[in-house]
């Protein structure tokens, strides 16, 4: 594999015909060959790749496989533990992030398609030691038990009130809907929310 | 796993060409579940999302609707609620905000579930499939045409999704879905109808009560013959019933652990009524405001 000028382990290359895992040609920079059809993608992996996320308004570089999560490459790769993982399969929410502002759940992205992209987690959503009104509120209104919900839930609050501000407690009901909370502590989840939400009781 | 990242459509087709066995990937909703959970080791992954066109609509020459598999289900409903209202209901109905910001109608389509809610809008608005090959070209596949069998669709391994070209709604529609909870359910059965009165008929939708997702024929051509256009009298209950039970034979539905294939017959029929009553009355008001 070659470096490019990026220092990414990525390159360019003509796709190689049969066999999906056939290691294919490595276009030498310069020397690119068309592909059959004139097009041929980047391509990367199956090895580590190195990709550059921009989590909390720092760059920050790591290598992993193609195939690894947002979720994942956030707890074990920058040691940013805070978001978590319920499911791992988009049912939970607990590792609900924002993506450019808008709420996700980091376990169905891929690290790889997150390059480039403005990542929010829970440690940086404090402005330096000041907390965000949703974490405010919700240390207020004890909006949780054991708080391992809580990041997402605070994350998705957030996501939400960008998309538009719910105007009654069945709308934060309804826009909270992907983030469960086994402790079952909804009803002050819904009053932080509405806290900062403005929406009357 | 490789990971293929085209920045063009040209691209993407080219590399769907020298690797059919690359899966695409969009909104990442359907196929994350199933890497995460070792249910596919695909040889290689083709990410869609850096290819532009694919998230933009626009509107057609003929006045119908075009949209790039890659317009997520939230901008289904900000956007184009007001032309494909049958469709935006029941993107309001899939998973939960955070899916809705990512998955598209595109990857239901690529799915082919029996239980995909965007299947019943398509069906019922008379919605047509653009998929593409490097090799051949464009080929427009008529909704009905698209779903094969339970997640099997009419795509031949070098095609990708482009499209799906709708007309704009020439009047009502309603969607209707039966599950456990109103968020994060998968559907039991779901029903979406319809009405086209420029053209004097009504379109249906069956969503998970057959092993596709399918019209209600016998039922679109009862509604053809016995709706009066021109009245704006409600509908009678004789004509509800009827309707809801042509809609119910025409579902071929399993029992399962989301519910019994009686249940499913039943609660088509009752959905079927109701949207068909939902969506006249809206007629009868707009016709009472011409006349
Ligand atoms: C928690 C949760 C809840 C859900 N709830 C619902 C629900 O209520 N209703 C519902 O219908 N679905 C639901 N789903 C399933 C999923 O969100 C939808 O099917 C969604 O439409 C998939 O879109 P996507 O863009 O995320 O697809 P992806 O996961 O990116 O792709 C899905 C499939 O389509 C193929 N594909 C994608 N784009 C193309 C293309 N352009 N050409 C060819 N093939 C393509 C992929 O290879 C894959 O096989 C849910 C999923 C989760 C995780
Ligand atoms: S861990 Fe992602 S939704 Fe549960
Ligand atoms: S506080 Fe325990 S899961 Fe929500």
């Amino acid at each position: 594999m070659e470096e490019d000028a990026k220092g990414r382990f990525s390159r360019r290359q003509v796709l190689a015909a049969s066999t999906a895992l056939a290691a294919a040609t490595t276009v030498a920079p310069g020397g690119a060959r068309p592909a059959a059809a004139g097009a041929a993608p980047e391509i990367v992996g199956p090895g580590e790749v190195r990709v550059a996320l921009r989590v909390n308004g720092q760059v920050r570089e790591t290598l992993v496989e193609p195939r690894v999560t947002l979720l994942d490459a956030l707890r074990e790769k920058l040691d940013l533990t805070g978001t978590k993982k319920g499911c791992d399969h988009g049912e939970c929410g607990a590792c609900t992030v924002l993506v450019d502002g808008v709420r996700v759940k980091s376990c169905l992205t891929l690290a790889i398609m997150r390059e480039g992209a403005e990542i929010t987690t829970i440690e940086g959503l404090a402005d330096g030691s000041r907390l965000h009104p949703m974490q405010v509120a919700f240390l207020e209104r004890d909006a949780f038990q054991c708080g391992f919900c809580t990041p997402g839930q605070i994350l998705s609050a957030v996501g939400l009130l960008k998309e538009g501000r719910p105007r009654s407690r069945d709308e934060i009901r309804e826009g909270m809907s992907g983030n469960l909370c086994r402790c079952s502590a909804y009803p002050n989840i819904v009053d932080a929310v509405a806290d900062v939400a403005e929406v009357p009781r | 796993m490789e990971f293929l990242r085209p920045q063009t459509w040209a691209e993407a087709l080219a590399a769907k060409a020298e690797l059919p066995g690359a899966v695409p990937i969009q909104g990442g909703t359907d196929v994350m579940v199933e890497i995460n959970f070792d249910v596919r080791r695909p040889p290689a992954l083709l990410d869609l999302t850096r290819v532009a066109e694919l998230a933009r609509w626009s509107a057609e020459p003929d006045g119908r609707l075009r949209v790039g598999a890659g317009v997520p289900y939230a901008r289904v409903i900000s956007e184009l609620a007001d032309r494909l209202p049958g469709l935006a209901q029941a993107a309001r109905t899939v998973g939960s905000p955070q899916i809705r910001n990512r998955g598209t109608v595109g990857g239901n389509l690529g799915a082919a579930s029996p239980a995909g809610d965007s299947h019943p809008p398509l069906l019922a608005c008379g919605a047509v499939i653009e998929v593409e090959s490097a090799a051949r070209g464009v080929r427009a596949v008529p909704a009905e045409e698209f779903y094969l069998g339970v997640k099997r669709n009419a795509l031949e391994p070098d095609e990708l999704i482009k499209a799906f070209v709708t007309p704009v709604a020439g009047g009502p529609q309603y969607f209707s879905k039966v599950g456990t909870r109103n968020a994060m359910v998968i559907a039991v059965c779901s029903f979406c109808v319809a009405l086209h009165p420029a053209e004097r008929r009504a379109g249906t939708g069956i969503g998970s009560a057959a092993p596709v997702p399918l019209r209600a024929l016998a039922a679109e051509e009862f509604l053809a013959a016995e709706l009066d256009w021109a009245g704006t009298a409600p509908l009678a209950p004789a004509l509800l019933t009827r309707f809801g039970e042509l809609v119910g034979a025409a579902a071929a539905p399993i029992d399962d652990v989301r519910g019994t294939a009686a249940y499913r017959r039943h609660a088509l029929s009752v959905l079927a009524r109701r949207t068909l009553t939902w969506a006249w009355n809206d007629h009868r008001k707009a016709a009472e405001r011409c006349a």
